[in-house]
């Protein structure tokens, strides 16, 4: 079965480096799914699960903010924090899901309102990803 | 001169003093160990974002966008990163001298340029010299992560987009060697020198080349900023280092001062007391 190399890489060091035999990522445009020998592309992410298909497993990490790079034998995801389930503290995502709500219940002005919005998706992706219900 | 018993207080003061100085010494160089690790750890990503940055605008010269054009300038930035607490040596007076001088330069009123200020520092010395501190960041961990700045690389982003200033110097420690930084002079925006890498590619842009530079842009920006603190951090463990050493070395040499004249006045006091004992024994005589 043909591969294709997957680098996931964020300020903090690279995540995960791997061979795999697709890649789904949420970009900004919708779900696209990657198998080896794609056309080179550049796309930006949204805030989601990314699903890295191997034989007969797929590992899921959490990606926010950030693009997908592609080349015919290698995936690079660049993105500002990504964590794979294994890795995920679920009592901070938890937490911060929990606090994004009550923002989102007190209705301030529009940029809290964007803001809560977005920690609250981040969170529930990473709730997503570490019980694996994507 | 000194009694007896002064010399020997300053001694175990001092002796005290270096084993302080010694263990921040060592403290020191195990953070500068990490901070190392984190630069490194830092690179591919850094690498592999100017990569595409760079064949993006190398691809399609008619994607412009606002964070790459030059526009005239009314009002400067100076993104200053320092330390948050002394004991490092020249490290921050270093930095905010250059700055000075820089303003000094270029500009005449206070009113042409702000100041954001990552680290304490920074932000107290030119607050002293009412300056505008438009944005500031304290008391960052040894080891930021790239979540612990997200905040002002955010903001000091944002605000260029909103045209709150027209351009971005940065300045910070460059880490060469262990004992040596240098004051670095960074142009973060607009970004205009953007050169390709040499092996680039030509992509396919889902959906756009310039709905790609919106997302990518401001990550770039935002991650020559990181970069840039996480040198700093280097430099200042570094910095802190080689000041802890050479505060050790002084006290070491104090002590050495201070251990030789605390024997003579030993010497001199028993040969005093073997004099007066003599005297008094001739005396009875």
């Amino acid at each position: 079965m043909k591969t294709i190399t997957v680098n996931i890489v964020t300020p903090d060091g690279p995540v995960y480096d791997s061979e795999v035999s697709m890649v789904i990522a949420v970009t900004a445009s919708g779900e696209m799914g990657v198998l080896p020998g794609h056309i080179p592309t550049v796309a930006p992410l949204g805030i989601g699960a990314v699903r890295l298909k191997k034989e007969n497993s797929t590992e899921l990490v959490a990606v926010s903010g950030g693009f997908l790079e592609i080349r015919p034998e290698k995936v690079t995801i660049l993105a500002q924090s990504a964590e794979r389930a294994t890795d995920i503290d679920i009592a901070r995502a938890q937490e911060s899901a929990k606090r994004a709500e009550a923002l989102l219940q007190a209705k301030k002005d529009e940029v809290d309102f964007k803001r809560a919005e977005l920690a609250l998706k981040r969170a529930m992706n990473r709730i997503n990803v570490y019980e694996g219900n994507v | 001169m000194a009694s007896l018993r002064d010399i020997k207080n300053r001694i175990t003061s001092t002796k005290k003093t270096s084993q302080i100085t010694r263990a921040m010494q060592m403290v020191s160089a195990s953070k500068l160990n990490r901070a190392e690790m984190n630069a490194k750890a830092f690179v591919p990503y850094m690498a592999k974002i100017q990569d595409v940055v760079a064949s993006i605008a190398a691809g399609s010269n008619d994607a412009s966008h606002p964070m790459m054009t030059t526009r005239p300038v009314k009002k400067t930035a100076y993104l200053v990163i320092t330390s948050d607490r002394g004991l490092v040596g020249g490290y921050n007076s270093n930095i905010l001298r250059t700055v000075s001088n820089k303003i000094r330069e270029r500009h005449t009123s206070n009113d042409e340029f702000v100041i954001l200020s990552i680290g304490r520092k920074g932000r107290d010395f030119f607050a002293k010299q009412g300056m505008t501190i438009l944005e500031s960041a304290i008391a960052l961990p040894d080891h930021p992560s790239f979540a612990d700045i997200k905040e002002i690389t955010r903001k000091a982003v944002g605000m260029f987009s909103e045209g709150a200033y027209d351009e971005v110097y940065m300045y910070y420690n460059h880490f060469v060697s262990a004992i040596q930084q240098e004051v670095t002079e960074t142009k973060v925006l607009p970004l205009t020198d953007i050169k390709p890498t040499g092996a680039t590619s030509s992509y396919e842009f889902d959906p756009s080349a310039e709905a790609i530079l919106e997302v990518l842009l401001p990550q770039y920006a935002e991650s020559l900023i990181f970069g840039a603190v996480l040198d700093g951090k280097a430099s200042e463990h570094a910095a802190s280092m080689t000041a802890m050493k050479s505060a050790t070395d002084n006290a070491s040499e104090l002590i050495d001062g201070l251990t030789l004249s605390y024997n003579r006045a030993r010497q001199a006091a028993i040969t005093q007391e073997i004099t007066e004992i003599v005297g008094g024994a001739a005396a009875l005589e």
